[in-house]
């Protein structure tokens, strides 16, 4: 296969209007499968998390999990979405051996929750609204694990072995409306949206939401129109994006590639394709024999949901603050201007001060640490902030130990370096490395008469009035006490020392 | 034959629970009846003597402890449809696709027997996932009626009715999805009854179509069947159709009823089900049965159920809609038969599930595939789901005018083995009476109506009754089977011939 | 009672049942499909008749019994271990089910 043409990117969205869709798969961290009671841990060995439901076995009956239930009408009720009073599982049937009933139970026309919407901020403020078409229930796959051939993926591979541990844990799927008019700002739209979709159920706290370890998945769907024509192109939809990069950058390729499709007078053809991770392109599936036809029916094993009007508003009376609930109060309460409310959102520090403030931080100090000194080290280590190893609570013991003058602010740098090092906790660094400020004055005094000592001209001119002075003997004391002096007993000292 | 095989379920319990008989020995009688006569009648597909004996021996422990037994039917052998996952046996569903897979895992009804003392003396033989009226369609070979082994038993669980049939166990479990059980009652005079659907678990009952599919009791009276009916049903978590309700008092209804009087009882003729196209002795037994029914004090009145005449066309669309999705899991990746024919998976799936399946499932397979099809989803199966809620309406419009409704279980008495295999269209006729009640998932029964004068096999007279209705259903039920062996002048079940050599 | 055994005919072609048959995936013969095809349009044929019901403003009865919101607590239940799992299967390997290369894709 060629490879296909690329479009410029400022080209295409010259010429032409993007149209993107997102699905996104959450799986929910319930302490059991969706229609059995198996546990849906990550990492156990192979087919120990099983039973004969989720296995299939010939007999097996499913039963629904209530928490299930309860994470998808959260999750709707924070979608702003309605959730219905009624509503059935269907069969989705299809072979194949990831599946062991050779269908998935799935809704499919009765969602349970549908009409809703997300606002998603973007890095320079613009608030984009996404609409929710559905949120709906349905259950995992197994895994395969394809065994010879050169790449281990499914091409090329002799046979295949399969797990099932995975098998029957509760998915929901999140699928937006169409989104139009994003012009060239369609892949940050994209990624922006994943991440406030991310950041809405991790407040929620039905799911790890990790997209390295699949609990989160998206699939993106694009298709391109001629710039004001308002005709709708023919989409494809990218499977496999499993990072937020990836997902921006799933959707700026497939913009240039529908462009190179188009300008060359071809049609885009209706497929799934996978994007590869290592080249940032995507890649068309297999084309099938047939078209899909998945002959849904109603689950006649399972009878249908119908949730009471109580239970959805006691539910919604469990919603804790929502992230941009949360936002709106931290900036109002921090007094934050819009600007600096928006460099602490787009650096990611905003839920880390908040956290540290909950701690027992002031503000200001909480904020001051995360965007400059630890941003710093996470930018040297090409981690995201939330990744440094260390946590708020620990931030804000650094803090407290300033406050108190048992740390100055350097110092107070080098206990963080110990707690990102690995060696424990604030107070064990500060113990473990032997950083506690010089309080002793005895000590001081005789470092302070050594410096002036030392520099008699400028010892004059302190005795002399000119307080400002002090500056140089106060940098010799700390140069002499390897910093763990604190500054500004050091310079009441000095001026009481020069008669002051 | 030992006398031990003769008696009913309930004289069998009685003797066991005095002490006057052990249950090893219940157990080895029929182990030995069967031993002598299944070679012929090939009602079972698996033995379990070990288990068999084994099982009866821990009663028989028990019991000389001075325990109470475990339920009144403890000790008692039964026979068990080869639907329902088994543990200590295989459980094949009369396929190749499954032949020698041992279940991990016990079905609730397996269960509810091991924990009431009833003894399992093996699986029987059945239509190959309960889809025929015959027994023919098992991939092990046709069930023969003890009535006459030339004979067809019924089917799908033709095995559990010839098993009572053949007296080589006094108590069988059938299921029934459109008249698995009562069918083969009829043929071979003995007593079936379908549950309402959602009163007996369904979790390790392996699916045929789930909306209807149903576990009963299989028994040569009445009362045995109740005191069976009384040991599976009841709510079960594992199975969200399960009715959480409490299980219909039937053995004090089918006691009430033997004492044969129906005063202020309506029951209810249904017009549709009645007729041309009856075997002659089928309905002048059923007219019998109707004049017994009134000398008992029942008022018998006509009811009309308008949409019954479309219900085995809404069924031949339903079921198999449901058997193409409740099947698509036999692929062989898993457990069951492989056939290593191709190198993919797709092929070797192919390929196991045509050596696997025999005609009969394959065609519903594809006509159900063909059913829930984008195109014609909405004239077929959408326009079935709509038949059976007009024949839903129709029973409750006819249970306003009757207290039971009746008919003849099945239109003619057993055909013979070959007649209409070849002829699907011909073995659905089989089922059009009792189709209607698992459409509705009312519960019915069929109960002995004598013998055709004309060949001299039995018919059967199904009562229906409204969903949860099984203990006026039952009452019914034993107060005719009580008139009827007065008539006689001894139980039906001393009618039944010996099985020929 | 008079049950409609008469078929009109043409209501499935040969094709149509290879199709199906493929989807079901069933590697019938062609023998079987000469019969399967005759057969299934007889059955077809008569079970059109749902069709003759006016049934526009009738809701489809997809269950049986009227049961709502029957769930089960998220607890866990003991199941089956590796070797259970694995005591079925046609080949196994490193504690998984062994099957042959898949084809097709991933949905």
């Amino acid at each position: 296969m060629s490879a296909p043409t690329l479009v410029d990117f400022d080209d295409v969205v010259d010429r032409y209007d993007p149209v993107l869709g997102l699905e996104v798969h959450v799986e929910l961290s319930t302490n059991t499968k969706m229609f059995c009671g198996c546990p849906t841990t990550f990492g156990a060995e192979p087919n120990t998390q099983v039973c004969p439901t989720c296995l299939g076995l010939p007999g097996s009956l499913p039963v629904v999990n209530r928490a299930a239930v309860e994470a998808a009408i959260r999750i709707g009720l924070a979608l702003n979405c309605d959730i219905a009073p009624w509503g059935r599982f269907a069969r989705k049937n299809y072979f194949y051996p990831d599946m062991p009933k050779n269908f998935q139970t799935s809704q499919y026309d009765e969602p349970i929750a549908v009409n809703g919407h997300l606002d998603v901020t973007l890095e320079d403020g613009t608030v984009v609204r996404v609409g929710i078409e559905r949120a709906h229930m349905e259950e995992d796959t197994g895994k395969s694990l394809h065994v010879g051939g050169a790449t281990g993926r499914i091409h090329g591979a002799e046979y295949s072995l399969l797990d099932y541990n995975r098998a029957g844990v509760p998915l929901i799927e999140i699928v937006t409306k169409m989104i139009p008019d994003t012009g060239a700002r369609a892949p940050e739209v994209a990624r922006a949206y994943v991440t406030a979709l991310r950041d809405l159920i991790r407040s929620l706290g039905v799911s790890d939401v990790r997209m390295d370890q699949g609990s989160m998945r998206c699939d993106v769907n694009l298709s391109l129109s001629p710039k004001g024509s308002g005709i709708l192109g023919t989409r494809s939809e990218t499977k496999n994006v499993n990072s937020l990069r990836s997902v921006e950058r799933a959707v700026r390729y497939e913009m240039t590639r529908h462009a190179g499709v188009l300008d060359a007078g071809e049609k885009v053809v209706q497929e799934t394709r996978h994007f590869q991770e290592d080249t940032a392109t995507t890649r068309s599936g297999r084309i099938k024999e047939t078209s899909e036809d998945y002959r849904y029916f109603p689950e006649p094993d399972l009878v249908p949901i119908a949730p009471s009007p109580e239970w959805v508003e006691e539910l919604r009376g469990t919603l804790p603050e929502l992230p941009w609930e949360r936002r709106a109060r931290i900036q109002q309460e921090w007094q934050l201007s819009d600007a600096e409310q928006r460099d602490l959102v787009n650096a990611g520090a905003l839920d880390l001060v908040a956290a540290t403030v909950e701690a027992g931080a002031p503000s200001g100090e909480a904020r001051s640490w995360w965007v400059s000194y630890l941003a710093q080290q996470a930018n040297t280590r090409g981690v995201a902030l939330d990744e440094l190893p260390i946590t708020p609570a620990q931030v804000a013991r650094v803090i407290e130990l300033v406050s108190s003058g048992e740390l100055n602010n350097k110092l107070a740098r080098q206990v963080v370096d110990g707690v990102l090092a690995g060696e424990g906790e604030p107070d064990e660094v500060v113990a473990g490395r032997g950083l506690a400020v010089v309080s002793d004055d005895g000590a001081l005094i005789a470092a302070v008469d050594e410096a002036l000592a030392a520099q008699p001209d400028v010892a004059e001119k302190i005795r002399g009035g000119k307080v400002a002075a002090a500056g140089a003997i106060v940098g010799a004391v700390m140069k002499a006490t390897r910093g763990q002096a604190d500054a500004k007993r050091v310079r009441e000292l000095i001026i009481e020392r020069c008669g002051g | 034959m030992s006398e031990l095989t003769r008696l009913t379920a309930a004289e069998l319990a009685q003797k066991i629970h005095s002490r006057e008989v052990s249950a090893v020995e219940a157990a080895q009688a029929h182990l030995d009846r069967i031993a002598a006569v299944d070679e012929r009648v090939h009602a079972f597909l698996h033995v379990g003597a070990e288990a068999a004996l084994a099982s009866a021996a821990l009663v028989d422990e028990s019991l000389d402890a001075d325990t109470p037994p475990a339920s009144p039917l403890a000790g008692v052998p039964l026979a068990l449809k080869d639907v329902l996952t088994t543990t200590d046996m295989p459980t094949t569903v009369g396929s190749r696709i499954l032949e020698g897979w041992r279940p991990p895992y016990d079905a609730t009804v397996t269960a509810k027997l091991r924990a009431a003392g009833v003894t399992i003396l093996g699986k029987t033989n059945m239509d190959e996932f309960a889809m025929g009226s015959s027994t023919e369609y098992s991939a092990y070979g046709p069930t023969h009626n003890p009535w006459n082994l030339d004979r067809i038993p019924g089917g799908s669980g033709g095995g559990s009715a010839a098993a009572l049939a053949a007296f080589e166990a006094p108590l069988a479990i059938g299921t029934d999805t459109g008249g698995s059980i009562r069918q083969p009652a009829a043929m071979t005079g003995t007593v079936g009854v379908k549950p309402t659907y959602g009163g007996v678990s369904r979790y390790g009952l392996v699916a045929c179509a789930s909306s209807l599919d149903q576990a009963g009791p299989c028994a040569r009276t009445v009362l045995d069947a109740a005191l069976l009916h009384e040991v599976i049903a009841g709510h079960d978590p594992l199975d969200s159709t399960s009715i959480d309700a409490p299980v219909p008092a039937v053995v004090e209804a089918a006691r009430r009823g033997a004492e044969g009087d129906l005063h202020g009882l309506r029951v209810g003729v249904v017009r549709e089900l009645t007729g041309e196209g009856y075997q002659a002795g089928v309905q002048e037994n059923f007219d019998a049965a109707l004049r017994e029914l009134e000398k008992l004090g029942a008022e018998v009145v006509e009811v009309s159920a308008p949409h019954f005449q479309y219900g085995l066309a809404a069924y031949y669309l339903i079921l198999p809609s449901e058997v193409s999705s409740n099947l698509a899991r036999f692929d062989a990746m898993r457990y069951g038969l492989r056939v290593d024919k191709g190198a993919s998976a797709e092929e070797v799936m192919a390929a196991t599930r045509e050596a696997g399946f025999g005609p009969e499932v394959k065609r519903r397979i594809i006509l159900g595939t063909y059913a829930l099809s984008s195109g014609y989803y909405d004239a077929y199966y959408g326009q079935a789901q709509k038949v059976r809620t007009l024949i839903s309406r129709d029973f409750a419009a006819a249970f306003e005018q009757a207290d039971v409704l009746v008919s003849p279980t099945a239109p003619t008495t057993a055909f013979p083995i070959g007649d209409k295999v070849d002829d699907p269209l011909a073995m659905y006729l089989n089922d059009l009476a009792t189709i209607p009640t698992n459409l509705a998932g009312t519960t019915a029964m069929s109960v002995p109506s004598g013998v055709a004068a004309e060949d001299g096999l039995p018919t059967g007279l199904q009562i229906m009754a409204p969903a949860l209705g099984e203990a006026v259903m039952y009452r019914v039920g034993a107060a005719y089977e009580a008139a009827r062996d007065a008539a006689d002048g001894s139980p039906f079940a001393t009618r039944i011939p010996e099985v020929k050599r | 009672m008079s049950p409609e055994s008469s078929s009109a005919g043409g209501a499935i072609t040969r094709d149509e049942v290879a199709h199906l048959a493929r989807l079901s995936r069933l590697a019938v013969t062609d023998a079987e499909l000469d019969v399967f095809a005759g057969q299934l349009d007889v059955i077809l044929g008569a079970v059109a008749r749902v069709g003759e019901v006016a049934a526009e403003d009738i809701p489809p009865t997809s269950h049986a019994v009227p049961l709502e919101n029957v769930f089960r607590p998220d607890e866990l239940r003991p199941g089956l271990t590796q070797e259970q799992a694995l005591s079925g299967a046609p080949a196994a390997e490193d504690g998984r089910f062994r099957v042959p290369q898949i084809l097709g894709e991933e949905q």
